[in-house]
């Protein structure tokens, strides 16, 4: 009885999001036909029905772990065939920086999302990173290859134990003050990056090793694949903060902190803990970035707009989900950089208008509204049968914490 | 001690104008609990109005605040009401929106303006007097002394009005504690919109007396905010009185490093001094402690 409940869930859900997609293709198609024909397109469509899919999966599949973990093996699945489906360059590139935004505002999710810190100066370990990997290759003469992306670990840590010392000052202060003492640290990191010539070149910046070897389409399958081991790992780490203790202490912390603390959480070493996984992951997306970009310059490396498209990202699917930054990520990411290339004059003033009306129409992010309301659906639905209890059908399963999905 | 009192006096009177567009960034974190990003793009944007009037209207910089100051206090009312809506994670998302905001307008502009860097013109930006006593004779331009003055009087007003009106008087109690305003019968809404109104307008008269000593893009609006955040942090957000004094500390800092060492390094050692002063004191020079709030 239960595993064809299971699969009368699973073909809804394929019916659903095939009928979703064939719809966002159909308006698509008709509302911009022109762009639709000649393939710019292609990333934004493709994005937005991976998108539909992870949320419309989420809210069918509710509680069910089993049927949440085909999901994941159905996504990873697409992702690692992306490159061989569409191996046009401008779109693998696109693919690129999407997965690597989904990677960063995981490993920030971390802190923001579970502890409630919003750091908005994480990218300073993205540039941190970056900077690693482009001097470990120039003082160790690392020629181009393979090799190289052994050595995105290294930069990733490097930025993490930076992150030890700079993290136990910013956590000294709360909430608002802390928001601001993270965007102070990105730009001492963004200034001493162009003032410390002799050992970051300042403004000329730094060159990293061009792999000839590998031409054409071809250039972007490595970095693609390595940003898409990055993401899994934030993932599983996201997963492993989420169901752990420690995770729940994060969400005490997130919900009363004074009372957490009473409460036996040790709020100073796990806020730091937190502090020093976002960092190590937006680190280690940042040695990737360089490689991939071939150059680092203080200004690109440390770019302010990076910070707030990953809270952007981040509040859009959904703060204190797994599948919340994915989504944010998806969403925004290949529309930014469509926007930015087919309407450069008009691209900040659609895109800041755009992310005024999502985040005045669904505050809480997409994930967290649309799961509260379909859980609000199901227990009207349920509520007018008469066998089922009301109160006991919307309460959520014990064990585990009520509105975080 | 040439370079030094050099420093001193710019930081002195640059300071001034940076106290006018913070003062407006933390009297709005105070009533509203909103931490407004966007100050700085609205900086810029009461530089540009400024720019436009006396381009094709041919009016002065200072008699033109008298048009733009009202048109930015509309403005940010206007940008106010977007905030009533939202109940929960109110900074957080504050930090977003207006970070939207700000992408408007600097979109806006860039549309408008194209990407030149331009600046502010009028007779006291070229003409300068010679301090003495200095061995290579330091000129100032009139511009830093008109632009102190026209904080010291805005500001002054502000304090009149805050401090000594019945106005102030709900301001200050919106701060303290919102829910007991309401209580007393305080509209705190209407309180909160004039406030970000008069931020706004203070942000549009910094912009004049900025864009008339900085040459400026929409592009600025970033180096801006970021030295204004600083600014009301290293004050204690929420103090009026701690951001004009970290407005002047923070510029005399600067521009005394600019003077005795190099120019890249002012800024930089500006934030490291921030970040030491967070470890010693977290709650800003003049901020109220942080801990437990109802």
């Amino acid at each position: 009885m239960k595993f064809f409940k299971a699969f009368g869930l699973l073909a809804l859900l394929i019916l659903v999001i095939l009928f979703s997609s064939g719809l966002l293709l159909l308006v698509l198609a008709l509302a911009f036909p022109q762009a639709f024909a000649s393939g710019e397109l292609t990333p934004v469509v493709i994005s937005l029905i991976v998108a539909v899919t992870v949320v419309g999966w989420n809210l069918l599949a509710g509680e069910n772990g089993s049927i949440k973990g085909v999901g994941l093996l159905i996504l990873l699945a697409f992702a690692a065939a992306f490159p061989l489906l569409f191996p046009n360059g401008e779109v693998t590139s696109i693919a690129f920086f999407t997965l690597m935004f989904a990677a960063m505002v995981t490993g920030w999710n971390l802190l923001a999302g579970y502890s409630g810190y919003l750091s908005l100066g994480h990218v300073v370990y993205f540039g941190l990173g970056a900077y690693a990997l482009a001097l470990i290759c120039e003082h160790w003469n690392v020629p181009a290859g393979y090799g190289i992306f052994l050595l995105v670990p290294v930069a990733g840590l490097i930025a993490a134990v930076i992150a030890i010392p700079a993290g136990w000052v910013a956590l000294r202060v709360r909430r608002h003050a802390f928001i601001i003492v993270t965007i102070a640290m990105f730009f001492i990191g963004q200034l001493l990056a162009e003032n410390l010539t002799n050992v970051t070149n300042g403004t000329t910046g730094l060159d990293l090793p061009f792999p000839l070897a590998w031409g054409g389409d071809f250039f972007n399958t490595p970095f693609y694949y390595a940003i898409l081991l990055l993401l899994l790992l934030a993932i599983a780490l996201s997963w492993w903060v989420r169901h752990s203790k420690y995770g729940l202490g994060l969400l005490a912390i997130r919900d009363d902190e004074d009372r957490a603390r009473g409460l036996g959480v040790k709020t100073e070493i796990s806020k730091l803990t937190a502090y020093v996984l976002a960092a190590l992951i937006i680190g280690m997306a940042g040695a990737i970035w360089s490689y991939f970009i071939g150059a680092v310059y203080p200004m690109s490396a440390f770019d302010p707009t990076f910070d707030v498209t990953i809270a952007l990202m981040g509040f859009l699917g959904g703060i204190g989900t797994i599948s919340g930054p994915i989504v944010g990520a998806l969403l925004l990411e290949p529309l930014r950089q469509t926007l930015a290339a087919n309407a450069p004059d008009w691209y900040l003033v659609i895109y800041g208008g755009l992310l005024l009306l999502v985040l005045l129409l669904l505050p809480r992010g997409i994930l967290p509204t649309l799961q509260e309301r379909w859980q609000k659906y199901r227990a009207l639905r349920q509520s007018e049968r008469p066998s089922d209890d009301i109160v006991i059908s919307s309460l959520p399963e014990q064990g585990k914490p009520a509105n975080i999905t | 001690m040439g370079p030094v009192l050099e420093g001193i006096i710019l930081g002195v009177l640059t300071g001034g104008v940076y106290a006018l567009m913070s003062s407006g960034l933390t009297l709005v974190f105070g009533v509203m609990n909103i931490i407004n990003v966007g100050q700085g793009a609205l900086v810029i944007l009461g530089a540009y109005l400024s720019f436009v009037l006396e381009q094709r209207l041919h009016i002065d910089l200072f008699p033109g605040l008298l048009i733009t100051m009202p048109v930015m206090f509309l403005f940010g009312w206007l940008i106010s009401f977007v905030f009533r809506p939202i109940k929960r994670d109110l900074m957080m998302l504050s930090v977003l929106i207006t970070f939207g905001i700000a992408l408007i307008i600097e979109g806006a502009l860039n549309l408008i303006f194209s990407a030149n860097i331009v600046s502010l013109q009028g007779w006291y930006v070229t003409a300068s007097i010679p301090l003495p006593g200095f061995s290579p004779t330091f000129y100032l331009s009139y511009i830093y002394v008109f632009g102190f003055l026209l904080a010291v009087v805005l500001l002054t007003g502000l304090y009149i009005l805050v401090y000594r009106t019945d106005f102030g008087r709900s301001l200050r109690a919106s701060m303290e504690n919102r829910t007991a305003a309401e209580l007393v019968g305080i509209n705190v809404e209407r309180v909160s919109s004039i406030t970000f109104g008069i931020g706004v307008a203070l942000a549009a008269a910094g912009g004049m007396a900025f864009g008339a000593t900085n040459g400026f893009d929409a592009n600025s609006a970033y180096d801006l905010i970021s030295r204004l955040l600083a600014i009301i942090v290293f004050g204690g957000m929420g103090s009026l009185s701690g951001a004009l004094i970290a407005s002047v500390g923070m510029l005399v800092i600067e521009d005394v490093v600019a003077q005795v060492w190099q120019q890249n390094w002012a800024t930089t050692v500006f934030f490291i001094l921030l970040v030491v002063i967070m470890v010693l004191r977290p709650q800003g020079l003049l901020g109220q402690k942080e801990g437990r709030q109802q």
